[in-house]
């Protein structure tokens, strides 16, 4: 479909003898925020790895803006940005230095006006300037969150990834989290895909909701349809039961 | 042996050598990969400077008390060994000899490799499992250009600097035992070391410390690169790193010394 920012088809990964993706189909359109939800270690992370080219998927196709990304050599990341659960900051550089990497390394600005630039977007994601030269390690895990988020809207990407954006976070700080998420992927107008287990972020930050489970996408819809689905694997993960379709590995 | 005990000895065999087989081929990917990206642009000259600073300007204490020690201990050997014989002025040549072309730079290398190889495979381990090295990726960075590169470039410039440092305080460290230990006249000592200093013997030395400083943070890089499963898995890379360039450096210094000197 024309409307589609990612589309992907027959998408399979192993580890081993372990099927992680085995056979997904699933499709992001243009601007909407889609939230893959599904258990621990039901292949969330290895999915959104396999569109970015972190993981060679086994075969299966995903396209972005139509074209074939999987064994290209161009470089898709320009259009991409990333929020890493933990954060991914480089330790080695200052957390300016962090959110301006894509800036100093490709956008041919100077530092000043790379720090300057970074700066003004650590403000976007409520971060005081006196915060630009510190070391990543001396903060705390909700601003890495927000560097993290900062570094991954720098550069107006069209497409934003989130992995467990919350994860690790009290309630409140989540939910900022949460919005912020909303106003930067809304502000770009970019089409974000988020995974995560958190309902509560789901909830909020959802256009659609999609369910991973055992390596493929078994539902998708609205938080409203989400509601009133009697799908029981659907059903059992929103109520977090042990009872249920879904057999947790032990 | 039944049939079932051979099929359960080769499945025995098989399953580290494809392991084995399994490795070589990623670690040979990796290399070639190394090598190709350190002639690819972009250079991080910053990156460079930092790494060189690191392996060389903060390995000087170490290699210095290394070489001292090791050129005292051949003065005295020698001394010991061939006094009998009457030719205590071989002591200047056979400390010269065996500092500038094995001491030095093996000696060296272990420590740097001990130092560097640990402390990369310990930094590029922890940004494989914080995914630090993904995130280079998704900022359109090659981490092959940006982490490996620099470090590969920065040993293998710095271990030669490195190694003629050592072979000063090596020999000067012979000077000293000869000269208040054995009573040797130290006009005599430099005038022998003086007069047996050969282009070779030095060269020899720089080429092992090029050849040791590449292995040393190819190796590093790659088990760092490799790790995987958290602290545990760092800590392996760390101990792998060191131990396979130990190993590496001790082999490949024998093939060099045997190439260069056994015609």
């Amino acid at each position: 479909m024309a409307d589609n920012k990612i589309e992907i088809r027959n998408l399979y990964k192993a580890f081993g003898k372990k099927k992680v993706l085995d056979g997904l189909d699933l499709d992001v359109r243009k601007g909407e925020s889609l939230v893959v939800i599904g258990g621990s270690g039901t292949g969330k992370s290895v999915l959104i790895k396999c569109i970015q080219g972190l993981l060679v998927p086994d075969c299966g196709s995903i396209k972005i803006d139509g074209k074939e990304v999987v064994g290209t050599k161009e470089d898709i990341h320009q259009k991409m940005g990333m929020l890493f659960q933990g954060g991914a900051l480089f330790d080695s550089l200052s957390v300016w230095e962090n959110v301006a990497f894509r800036l100093l390394e490709h956008g041919n600005v100077s530092r000043r006006k790379a720090r300057v630039e970074a700066i003004r977007v650590l403000r976007q994601v409520g971060l005081a300037p006196d915060v630009a030269d510190l070391s990543p390690a001396e903060l705390s895990g909700g601003m890495q969150k927000r560097v993290g988020l900062a570094r991954a809207v720098i550069s107006q990407p069209e497409i934003i990834f989130f992995d467990e954006p919350t994860t690790g976070l009290d309630p409140i700080m989540a939910d900022v989290i949460n919005d912020l998420i909303i106003e930067s992927a809304r502000g770009l107008g970019a089409t974000t895909l988020t995974i995560t287990h958190d309902m509560a972020s789901a909830r909020k930050i959802a256009d659609r909701i999609a369910m991973l489970y055992q390596g493929k996408i078994i539902w998708s819809g609205t938080v409203k349809e989400m509601d009133k689905s009697d799908n029981p694997y659907l059903r059992q993960f929103i109520s977090g039961s042990s009872q249920g379709p879904i057999k947790v590995e032990v | 042996m039944g049939k079932k005990g051979i099929i359960s000895f080769l499945q025995a065999l098989g399953k580290p050598l494809v392991a084995f087989i399994t490795n070589l081929g990623y670690f040979t990917r990796f290399l070639f990969k190394s090598v190709y990206n350190c002639f690819m642009p972009p250079f991080y000259i910053k990156l460079f400077w930092r790494q060189f600073i690191n392996i060389g300007f903060y390995s000087l204490p170490v290699v210095g008390l290394t070489t001292l020690f090791a050129g005292m201990v051949i003065a005295i050997q020698t001394y010991s060994g061939i006094s009998k014989y009457g030719a205590e002025s071989a002591v200047a040549l056979v400390v010269l000899i065996s500092v500038t072309r094995e001491l030095a730079p093996v000696l060296s290398a272990l420590m740097v490799a001990g130092r560097i190889g640990a402390a990369m495979a310990a930094e590029i381990g922890t940004m494989r499992v914080t995914e630090q090295i993904d995130a280079l990726v998704t900022l359109s960075a090659n981490p092959f250009r940006y982490l490996i590169a620099p470090r590969v470039w920065a040993a293998i410039s710095v271990m030669p600097i490195l190694v003629l440092f050592g072979d000063v305080i090596g020999i000067f460290g012979g000077y000293l035992v000869s000269i208040y230990k054995l009573d040797f006249n130290p006009a005599n000592y430099i005038n022998n070391t003086m007069t047996n200093l050969q282009t070779l013997d030095v060269m020899t030395g720089v080429v092992k410390a090029a050849v040791f400083g590449f292995i040393i943070a190819v190796m590093g890089c790659y088990h760092g690169y490799r790790s995987k499963g958290g602290a545990q898995g760092v800590g392996e890379a760390t101990t792998n790193a060191v131990v396979s360039s130990s190993i590496l450096i001790l082999i490949f210094n024998y093939l060099i010394t045997e190439i260069i000197f056994s015609r």
